[in-house]
């Protein structure tokens, strides 16, 4: 390091610490000084809380690609990893639009209980100032842009189940309508102002979704299930063999979604508070306990505990967690972690077989049934010790779920599911028969035989 | 002339190609084959979904060597390939009619 010379070094601080000649400073009164510091302390929370949702928007944005085209891609046969890439690759792009145009519109300005108005169209409205219904210290454009990305994951994680037979072209039209039909109502009746489900807002049934059990994962679980049942299995299944061409792949997009989901679950505070802290907390320990409650299970099963099975547990895990993330201790955390590696290998490993449907990639058996176990315990664990944002007439918190006492909060997480369960299969079914009609659902049986990625893109992926 | 072809265990292919190498057998075809013949395969579970892989990773060798040279390969090739186990693979052996050297067109044993 160079060294000022300490002569040199003393002019400086003298210069630096001299008054401007002709300029006495300006006389400040206490009010004054109590604004300025009011509003330095404002920018400074504005700060820090604008770096982390940010932060997390991109980790979200990251969970569908790499994250999800990964995971998924791995698991399908070699001649269609391209093709099961693009279908969630594309949705980064269309969803994207649709949000800016009325996706975001729909879903969060304020309209009846089950869906929002046309009042942020074109993004009308959603500048730099905070919406404090929302987050009082963010701007607006960074709650927007936070949303998009889970606007955008969910879509992408219904292709798992369509995986390797549904024309581009259905699979894109399908996934438009669907984040108009059922995303955005579902997303308006649990986070929107006067949301129908919404207990932070003006909600005629207060439920508890931190980050998206219902939203994002009943949603795309069980109209993956749906998607499954109407377009029939794939050619060949399940007597020829469809092993996954290449888990290493997998297990890649698996560990993208596990740190993703650190913005996805810790982000929803939307702050850089202590409640993302106890989110991030509680997301990891979930996705731990539930690798290691999946590979338990396998093992004793089959007597091998194999990775995809650790992987797609830790995702269980990940899942299940997600609408508690914010509600519950670390303890509980773990307990839901493991719990749902246990009951979504059940569902992968067993009832799937047992009841013969194709849902090739496991969306229903992982998000469906992950995402109804982790609503239904968030109702269960839920604790204002951890969350008191919800506070009654009198300025107490409100007591959360059956940790506190209130055991009636399970009935309500019920309602929540049975309504994102039944939305999902209407608008699904709905969805499907329409794009049925127009565009024709399932690629001809040649192009399923060749493959997705040259039937529909023209290309391979190893050359 | 005669043609041995060996179906042997991949992890045996470096042991045999040094045996052969030891012997003055340079010349050989290599290709990468699947099948089975008494050894069971082995049980895959993904997700539940069991899949029985009973066509192995094998490598087949291709070799052509004088009538003379025949017995000294094929024990060479044999005790070098062995491991005493299921799957060790097989040992064919067929008569050629004719080798041609492709770059000068030499014919019979001068060719090989």
């Amino acid at each position: 390091m160079r060294r000022i010379p300490g002569h040199l070094g003393c002019l400086v601080l003298l210069w630096m610490s001299w008054p401007a000649a002709g300029q006495p400073p300006a006389p400040e009164g206490p009010a004054e000084k109590i604004a300025k510091l009011e509003a330095a302390v404002a920018s400074a929370q504005t700060a820090g809380d604008n770096a982390w949702l940010l932060t997390s928007s991109a980790l979200v944005l990251m969970m569908t690609g790499p994250g999800l085209a990964l995971f998924y891609g791995g698991l399908v046969r070699r001649k269609n990893v391209l093709a099961t890439m693009m279908q969630s690759f594309i949705l980064m792009g269309a969803v994207t639009v649709l949000w800016a145009l009325v996706g975001y519109s729909l879903a969060f300005s304020e309209g009846t209980p089950f869906l929002g108005s046309l009042k942020y169209a074109f993004l009308n409205g959603v500048g730099l100032e905070p919406n404090a219904d929302y987050a009082a210290t963010i701007p607006h454009q960074t709650y927007m842009v936070f949303q998009l990305m889970f606007a955008i994951i969910t879509p992408a994680l219904i292709t798992g189940a369509f995986a390797e037979r549904m024309k581009f072209s259905a699979m894109l039209l399908f996934t438009v309508l669907w984040s108009l039909v059922v995303y955005s109502p579902l997303a308006h009746m649990v986070w929107g102002k006067g949301g129908y489900l919404n207990a932070f807002l003006g909600g005629k049934i207060p439920t508890f979704d931190f980050a998206g059990g219902t939203v994002v994962h009943i949603s795309s679980g069980v109209s993956a299930l749906v998607c499954a049942l109407y377009l029939g299995k794939r050619l060949g299944y399940p007597h020829e063999p469809m092993k996954p061409h290449n888990v290493v792949l997998s297990v890649i997009g698996a560990c993208l979604l596990w740190v993703g989901w650190f913005g996805f679950n810790a982000g929803s505070a939307v702050g850089a508070s202590g409640l993302a802290t106890s989110a991030f907390v509680n997301t990891h320990f979930a996705s731990a306990a539930a690798a290691l409650g999946w590979s338990l299970a396998e093992w004793l099963r089959n007597g091998k505990p194999s990775v995809l099975g650790a992987v797609t547990g830790c995702v269980a895990g990940l899942v299940a967690i997600t609408p508690a993330s914010g509600f519950v201790k670390p303890m509980p955390a773990l307990l839901i972690g493991f719990l749902a590696g246990l009951v979504c290998f059940v569902a992968v490993s067993i009832l799937k077989g047992k009841l013969g449907y194709d849902d090739s990639l496991d969306a229903f058996g992982v998000h469906g049934v992950g995402g109804t176990l982790g609503a239904l315990l968030t109702g269960v664990f839920g604790t204002n010790a951890i969350n008191n944002a919800l506070k009654d007439s009198s300025g107490h918190a409100v007591a959360l779920g059956l940790a506190d006492g209130n055991a009636g909060q399970i009935l309500n997480q019920l309602w929540a599911a049975l309504i994102s369960w039944g939305l999902a299969i209407v608008g699904t079914l709905v969805i499907l028969k329409v794009v049925d009609l127009v565009l024709g659902l399932r690629v001809s049986q040649d192009e399923e035989i060749e493959g997705l990625d040259l039937s529909q893109h023209g290309e391979e992926a190893y050359n | 002339m005669k043609k041995i072809e060996a179906i042997i265990q991949p992890h045996k292919l470096e042991d045999v190609k040094e045996a052969l190498k030891g012997i003055g057998v340079d010349g050989m075809t290599i290709s990468d084959v699947r099948g089975h013949g008494r050894q069971k395969g082995h049980k895959e579970v993904y997700r539940g979904q069991e899949y029985t892989v009973d066509l192995l990773p094998k490598v087949k060798l291709e070799i052509v060597v004088p009538d003379a040279r025949l017995d000294q390969t094929v024990s060479a090739l044999g005790q070098a390939a062995r491991t005493g186990k299921l799957g060790d693979g097989k040992i064919f052996i067929s008569s050629i009619d004719e080798a041609i050297r492709i770059r000068n067109s030499d014919r019979g044993e001068g060719a090989l």
